[in-house]
C-alpha cells in the first residue's frame, strides 16, 4: 500500500528577516519522507526543527526551495500537527476539541462524536470526554491533541516535541503509547524530539540537523525490527546507536555576545 | 489517621451548610438598612420633603404602580437603555473588529476615539437634546455614546489577545476566515468582551438619566425632575429605586450570559456575589 515517497523536500532554505541581515534558520535541506514510515528529527535547539515542521504544515513559506507532495490526484495533503504545548481550545471539552476538525469539514455533531469515541479509546482517554482542558494533566491534554490530529486521517502527521513539556516518567510512558498507536495505524509521521532514545524507539529513520543554520548532517535507518516494545531501550545495539547519534549532535553553546567598544 | 491529620479543606457537607447560611445574609442586611433609615427619620424628625420615611416611599411606590405611571416611565427608560445598548454596543463591536484587524485604521481613528471619550456625556447632552428633541431619540443616542467606548476598547483588546498558538492550530487545519471567526476568535474574545459589555450596561443607565434630566417628558429621569419641582421627595426616591432596579437587572442579565457562556473558565471557589 505504501511504496512511494510522500513528500520530497528539495533545497529548502529559510531566512527570517530580523533587521540585521536576516537570520538563516535552514540551509538547503534535502529530504524524502517515505510513505507509512516514521521519521524522527534530532538537532540542537535553534537548528530549525520547528521551522521545518511549520513549513511542511504550510504555516510559513520557505525563502527558497520546494516541497512536493505525492498525494493521489494531486490533492492537497491532509496534515495533522501536534505542538509541544497541547494548544487545546479551553472553551471546548476534551471530546469537542477532538471533533473540531470534523466540525470544520461540516460533519454533523452526532457522526463526529461517534468517530471521536474510537480515538478517545485509542489514546486512552475514556472517562475524560467531557472534561475541560483546564482540568486535564499535561499528558492527558497532549493525548487530546494527538487524537485531534489523528481524527483528520492525515496523510502526514507532524509532531513537534510532543512530549517535551512533560515530566520524564510521563514522557517515557507517552513514547510507548505513541509506539502502540502508530503500530496500530500506520501513517507517515515526522517527529521532532530532543530525546535520542525516543527517536530510536519510535522511528524507522532518524535525521539530524546541524546547529544554526540547520543543515542535514546525518540520515540513519533504524535497524530494529517491528513490532517493537519499550524493552529494546536496554539492548546493547540500542545503547551503541544512541552513543553514535549523540556524537553527531553537537549541542554548541549559544555564543555569548561580547560587549564591544563602540567604533569611532 | 483523619483525626490526627485534619484535612485542610472543608468537607462538602460543611461547605453546603455555610452556603445555606450565607443565603440569609443579603435579606438580613437589606432589612437592617431599612430599619436604620426609619430610625434616622423618627429620631431626627426631618420633614418628608427632605427625607421621607421608608413607609412613605412604599406608599408612594404603590400609588405610582397601581396608577400605571411608574410602569410607563420605567418602560420608556428601559427602551432607551436597550436601544442605546444595542446601537452603541453593536456599532462598537463592528468598529472594534475592524480596528483590531487593521492597526493602521486604528491609528487613523484614534484621535477621534480618544476625543469621544474625553468629552463628558453630561456636557454634550444638552446639545443632543437640542438637535434631536426631548423624545427618546436623543436619549438613545446619549446611551449609545456612553456604551460605545468601553465596548469598543474591550472588543479590540479581546481580539488582539487571541493566542497566536491557537491561531496556528486553526491555520494548520486550513480554517477559512469565517471558521476562524466562529470557532476561535469569538469564543476566545468572549470573556473580555462581555466584561466590557457589563461595564457598558451599567454606564448606559447614567447616560439615559443624564439625557432625561436635561430635557424630557417621560422616563424615570423625568419623574425625578417632576418630584424635585413639587417637593415630592418620596417620588424622587421611587424613581431612584426604579433606576437602581434597572441597573441591577441589566448587570445581572450580562452576568447570566457570562456564566452561561464561560462555564469553561468558572472556578466556583473564586466566585464573588459582586461579579
Ligand atoms: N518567526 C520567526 N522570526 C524570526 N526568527 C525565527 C522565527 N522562528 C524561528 N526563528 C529563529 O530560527 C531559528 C530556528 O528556530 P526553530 O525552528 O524554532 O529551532 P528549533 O525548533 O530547532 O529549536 C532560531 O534561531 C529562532 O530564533
Ligand atoms: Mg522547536
Amino acid at each position: 500500500m505504501c511504496p512511494a515517497t510522500l513528500l520530497r523536500i528539495k533545497n529548502l532554505s529559510v531566512t527570517f528577516q530580523d533587521g540585521n541581515g536576516g537570520l538563516e534558520a535552514l540551509d538547503s535541506v534535502n529530504l524524502d519522507l517515505p510513505e507509512c514510515r516514521f521519521v524522527a528529527v534530532l538537532g540542537p535547539s535553534g537548528s530549525g526543527k520547528t521551522t521545518l515542521l511549520r513549513i511542511i504544515a504550510g504555516l510559513i513559506q520557505p525563502t527558497s526551495g520546494s516541497l512536493q507532495f505525492n498525494t493521489p490526484e494531486g490533492n492537497p495533503p491532509r496534515i495533522g500537527l501536534v505542538f509541544q504545548q497541547a494548544n487545546l481550545m479551553p472553551w471546548r471539552t476534551a471530546i469537542q476539541n477532538i471533533t473540531l476538525p470534523l466540525e470544520m469539514q461540516g460533519i454533523s455533531e452526532k457522526d463526529a462524536c461517534e468517530r471521536a469515541r474510537g480515538f478517545i479509546d485509542l489514546v486512552g482517554l475514556r472517562g475524560f470526554e467531557n472534561s475541560w482542558p483546564r482540568n486535564l494533566s499535561g499528558g492527558m491534554a497532549q493525548r487530546v491533541a494527538l487524537a485531534r490530529a489523528l481524527i483528520q486521517e492525515p496523510d502526514l502527521l507532524l509532531l513537534d516535541e510532543p512530549f517535551g513539556a512533560l515530566d520524564a516518567l510521563t514522557r517515557e510512558h507517552m513514547g510507548a503509547e505513541l509506539l502502540r498507536i502508530w503500530q496500530a495505524r500506520e501513517t507517515t509521521v515526522m517527529m521532532v524530539t530532543h530525546s535520542i532514545s525516543e527517536a530510536l524507539l519510535l522511528a524507522d529513520r532518524v535525521v539530524v540537523l546541524s546547529a544554526r543554520p540547520g543543515r542535514l548532517v546525518r540520515e540513519l535507518d533504524v535497524p530494529f525490527p517491528r513490532p517493537r516494545t519499550d524493552e529494546i531501550r536496554y539492548s546493547p545495539e540500542f545503547v551503541a546507536l544512541s552513543h553514535d547519534l549523540r556524537a553527531s549532535i553537537k549541542e554548541e553553546p549559544e555564543p555569548i555576545p561580547v560587549a564591544r567598544k563602540p567604533k569611532k | 489517621m483523619a483525626a490526627i491529620y485534619p484535612s485542610p479543606k472543608r468537607s462538602p457537607s460543611q461547605a453546603v451548610r455555610t452556603a445555606k447560611q450565607r443565603r440569609w445574609f443579603m435579606p438580613v442586611s437589606l432589612l437592617g438598612g431599612l430599619l436604620l433609615w426609619q430610625i434616622i427619620v423618627t429620631v431626627s424628625g426631618l420633614p418628608a420633603f427632605i427625607l421621607p420615611s421608608p413607609v412613605e416611599v412604599a406608599v408612594r411606590f404603590w400609588d405610582m404602580l397601581t396608577g400605571g405611571r411608574l410602569l410607563l416611565h420605567t418602560a420608556v427608560t428601559l427602551s432607551e437603555l436597550l436601544l442605546g445598548l444595542l446601537a452603541g454596543g453593536g456599532a462598537a463591536t463592528l468598529t472594534g473588529y475592524a480596528l483590531a484587524k487593521s492597526p493602521s485604521a486604528e491609528r487613523l481613528m484614534s484621535p477621534y476615539l480618544i476625543a469621544s471619550q474625553a468629552v463628558p456625556v453630561a456636557a454634550i447632552a444638552p446639545l443632543l437634546v437640542i438637535w434631536f428633541g426631548p423624545g427618546m431619540a436623543s436619549k438613545v443616542l446619549i446611551c449609545g455614546l456612553t456604551v460605545f467606548f468601553p465596548v469598543l476598547i474591550n472588543t479590540i483588546v479581546s481580539l488582539r489577545g487571541v493566542p497566536e498558538n491557537l491561531r496556528d492550530v486553526m491555520r494548520a487545519m486550513r480554517a477559512t476566515p469565517r471558521q476562524t471567526l466562529l470557532l476561535l476568535e469569538i469564543p476566545a474574545a468572549l470573556p473580555v468582551y462581555l466584561a466590557g459589555l457589563r461595564v457598558g450596561a451599567t454606564l448606559s443607565v447614567i447616560g439615559a438619566v443624564v439625557g432625561e434630566l436635561v430635557g424630557s417628558n417621560q422616563g424615570l429621569g423625568f419623574l425625578i425632575n417632576l418630584g424635585r419641582g413639587q417637593y415630592d421627595t418620596a417620588l424622587v426616591f421611587v424613581a431612584v429605586f426604579g433606576l437602581v432596579t434597572l441597573a441591577i437587572l441589566l448587570y445581572g442579565t450580562v452576568l447570566l450570559v457570562e456564566r452561561r457562556c464561560l462555564a469553561w473558565q468558572s472556578d466556583p471557589d473564586k466566585e464573588t456575589s459582586l461579579l
